[in-house]
Parts: structure tokens; sequence; C-alpha cells
């Protein structure tokens, strides 16, 4: 496998080693190597658009969460192409999603790749913690000698990097000028005949397949917990229950993912709230019409601690989701979790006591 | 009281705005829109603080406390007794 990669690398990026003339080094970081005759040679790498099924072997693990760190590309700059001193400079983050997105969508274009350093995290969310940011941006451009590699001074930044990115102080600090492009680089092709944004263009969007490959990851973070709680639920013997808690999960984890928008109420919580209430009222009917040889009281109880219970799992699962989404703000989210998790830890708390005690009343041997 | 997401920080001040249309740019939710004179905010709802337009605005007119929508980190953040919040999931958001 390490040795597909490594060939794969080799093969892809080919580092081309470009002499200039220049030295405005600021003596960060290692890229300018300074030569005996006192030139910097500035290391560029080529990259094409073509995503291989090595790219999309390592797109697979990113979305299933497995080895978060590794999905990186070196940050620096690309060429792609045969770029010419005048070709547009494309700003990237060095996560192998948003790197390759962007290569395959400007497959047929010449251009420059300037690829920062955001540790291996997405534009957005490297935005949002500054990782992809102003001082970023200066950094790289002086570290790879951008200024004497194109003659104009503009940098095509994606949108959704506004967050940690001050169009003003680059161009003050650098001399580029930051244009902001679409949100998606698939629009990029679009956006270059005109270089004006549509507003459908200008707006995220989260539609069904979005959602749908978080799902992996957001079970990755929950799944240990969760498979303890239901083994431990089937060795005090109930396997109905086991099997309530991995329902109660997959309508938190799955169907309100999937049905998020067209859940009927605003919050989160209360969508996650009225997935796990359809699952638990399966489970309610069913322990309380399968149980016939059992005392109507235990009935009951069961029917009710499933009724308790699972919904505040889904509910607890879905709060979590925000994270993810592309809409939730910190005000609401925060109200959320004060409104919603006092029920929550309440409701969910009652109802496992209740369960406590009617697996005693079991194993004691009944009323 | 079932909907958190009715208001939100976000404040702007047209008497500030020189119409220079960074807000509309960089916004993702189409919270402000262009027009003749001044930047109007036409769905405030819709804002998820992302700060976005706050940072590019050159007069100062927009104002907002963002931060990271996400209840896992928040929670967590609780739980560790930080102040700050920081995104801690890595690439999967
Ligand atoms: S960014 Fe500021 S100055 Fe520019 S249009 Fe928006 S509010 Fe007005
Ligand atoms: S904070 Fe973000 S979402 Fe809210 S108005 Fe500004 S750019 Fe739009």
């Amino acid at each position: 496998m390490k040795d597909i990669l490594e060939k794969q690398a080799e093969t892809t990026t080919k580092e081309i080693k470009k002499t200039i003339s220049c030295c405005s080094s600021s003596g960060r970081r290692s890229e300018p190597i300074f030569t005996l005759s006192g030139k910097t040679d500035y290391v560029i790498k080529s990259t094409s658009g073509e995503i291989t099924p090595v790219n999309r072997l390592d797109h697979l693990m990113a979305r299933l969460g497995v080895k978060r760190e590794q999905h990186r590309v070196e940050p620096g700059l690309y060429t792609m192409g045969n770029p010419k001193k005048d070709s547009p400079v494309f700003v990237s983050a060095n996560y192998t999603l948003s790197f390759d997105a962007l290569r395959s969508a400007l497959k047929s274009i010449d251009c420059y790749i300037l690829v920062l350093d955001t540790k291996g995290v997405n534009v957005w969310c490297a935005a949002g913690k500054g990782a992809f940011g102003t001082n970023e941006i200066v950094h790289r451009i002086e570290s790879v000698g951008l200024k004497d590699v194109v003659n104009h001074r503009i940098l095509i930044v994606p949108q959704l990097g506004a967050t940690g990115v001050d169009a003003r102080q680059v161009r003050d600090r650098s001399g580029f000028k930051v244009e902001f492009g679409p949100v998606r680089a698939a629009d990029l092709p679009e956006y270059l005949k005109t270089h004006r944004a549509t507003p459908e263009m200008r707006s995220v969007r989260f539609t069904l397949y979005d959602r749908i490959v978080l799902i992996p990851v957001e079970m990755k973070n929950f799944l240990i917990p969760l498979l303890i709680a239901s083994v431990i639920l089937a060795l005090v013997g109930s396997y109905t229950a086991a099997a309530a808690v991995i329902s109660a999960a997959f309508s938190g984890l799955v169907l309100f993912p999937i049905l998020l928008p067209w859940i009927p109420t605003t919050d989160f919580s209360t969508k996650g709230f009225l997935m796990g209430g359809l699952a638990a009222v399966i489970f309610a009917l069913d322990s309380f019409y399968s149980m016939t040889n059992e005392n109507l009281w235990l009935r009951f109880g069961w029917a009710l601690a499933y009724m308790l219970v699972m919904p505040q799992i889904s509910a607890f699962l879905a709060l979590n989701f925000t994270g993810s989404t592309t809409f939730a703000s910190v005000t609401g989210v925060k109200r959320e979790i004060f409104t919603y998790m006092p029920i929550m830890a309440w409701v969910s708390g009652i109802g496992i006591i209740l369960i406590i005690v009617l697996s005693s009343v079991k194993i004691i041997g009944g009323i | 009281m079932f909907n958190s997401y009715v208001s939100n920080t976000l404040e702007y001040d047209p008497e500030l705005c020189i119409n220079c249309g960074m807000c509309s740019t960089v916004c993702p939710h189409r919270v402000f829109s262009p027009d003749g004179k001044k930047a109007q905010l036409v769905n405030p709802k819709a804002c998820m603080e992302c700060g976005a337009c706050q940072l590019n605005c050159p007069t100062k007119a927009i104002k907002v406390d963002n931060g990271v929508g996400c209840a896992s980190a928040m929670m967590l953040a609780a739980v560790k007794g930080k102040k700050e919040v920081t995104c801690g999931c890595d690439s999967s958001c």
C-alpha cells in the first residue's frame, strides 16, 4: 500500500526547481534554499487535475474518519498544466479533499495552486480557527516567492476562507489582491468566465449527499459508548433493550441527518427527539404486546422506559450534529444546550433508574 | 420556545456602510444583499455567526460574536472548564 502511495507521489508531483534571482526572504521556514550563487531556489511542485484510484481511496478513508490526521498535501506552490506568468493563482487548504476538489475542477486550466498549511483541515473549518487565514497567506506568498513567479497580483481564494482571511490586510501586507471565488470549486470554470459569482454560487448548501457523507464520521464518534451500553443491556438480560439502544442511535445518527430538512421542527434536539420517539413507539408497543405472560405493570414499565430513554439518546446525537452542519449559529446551539440538555439528562436518568428497577425485579423473580 | 435560532448576535449599522459590497460577497447565507446605496440586511435569521462579514467590512459596520456552532465542542469545553471553544473536529466538519 505504502509503495503504491509513494510511487503515486513521485509521478503526480514531480518537483521542478526554479532558480529565481530574488531574495525577499524573511528567514522563516525552510522553503527557500540558498545556493552558493546567492540566488534563491524556490521549490514549485507540479500536479494535475487527474483524480487517481489512490486519491479516491484516500477520499473514502477521509470520509470514514480513518487516519484523520493523514489526509494532507504538502503546503507550497503547485503548477497545473503549463502556467505562464499571467496565469491565475488559486488558494487551497492542505487537506486532500479540498485540494483534490480544486484540482479536478481546474482540470483544463493552466494555473498555480497555493496550498496553505491548515494542518490537514478543510478550508471552512480551518478558516474558523484562523489556520486558513491572513497570516498564513501572507507567509506562504513570501515563502514560495510568488511575486517572482507571476507578474500579476491577484489571488483567487475560496469564499468560505473569508472567515479567516481579511482581504484588505492581505493586500496591505503582501501586495496581493484577494478575490473571493465561489463556495464550491466545481463552480470555478463558470466563475472564471466573468469573475462574478451568482448568488447561487455564493451560498452554501447542505444537500442529501452532503448529509449522508457525514454519517460515518458521526457514527465513529459514538460507536464505542453505544456498543458498551448495548452489551451491558444484553448481559443483564434484555436483548430487546440492547436493540433499543441501537435503534435510538440509528434514529439519531442515520435517520435524523437524512430527513433533517423535512422533520417539522427547527431545533436539532427536537428533530432528534421526534426521530427517537418514532423508534420508541415501536419498542413500547412491542414490549407491551409481546410480554403477554408478564405482569401488566412490568409490561407498562418497560414500554414507559423505552419512551423515556430512546428519544433522549437520538436528541443528544442530533444536537451533536450541529458542528457538522453548514448553518447552526453559536448563539442558537448554546440556547439549545441550555434548553434541552437538562431535560435530556433528567428524563433519561429517570428512564435508566426505571430500567434498573425493572431488571432487578426480573432477576429477583418478579412480583 | 422551540426555535433556538430566531435571534443571534449579528448587528449592522447602515450609517457606517460605504457600500463596498464585501459583506454580500463573503456571506454564505445571503444575509446581506447589495443595494444602490447601502448593503441591506435581508435575512438576519439565516446568519450562522461565521464572522466573515465582520472581518472583511472596511468600516466596522457589522458586529457579530463569531464562533464555532458545534455542540460537541461546546460541551467538551464546558466539561474541561475551558473558556474558549475551538472546533476539535479536525477534518470532519
Ligand atoms: S462590508 Fe461593510 S461597508 Fe461594505 S457593503 Fe457591507 S456593511 Fe457596507
Ligand atoms: S456572520 Fe457569516 S453568516 Fe452571518 S452575516 Fe456575516 S458572513 Fe453571513
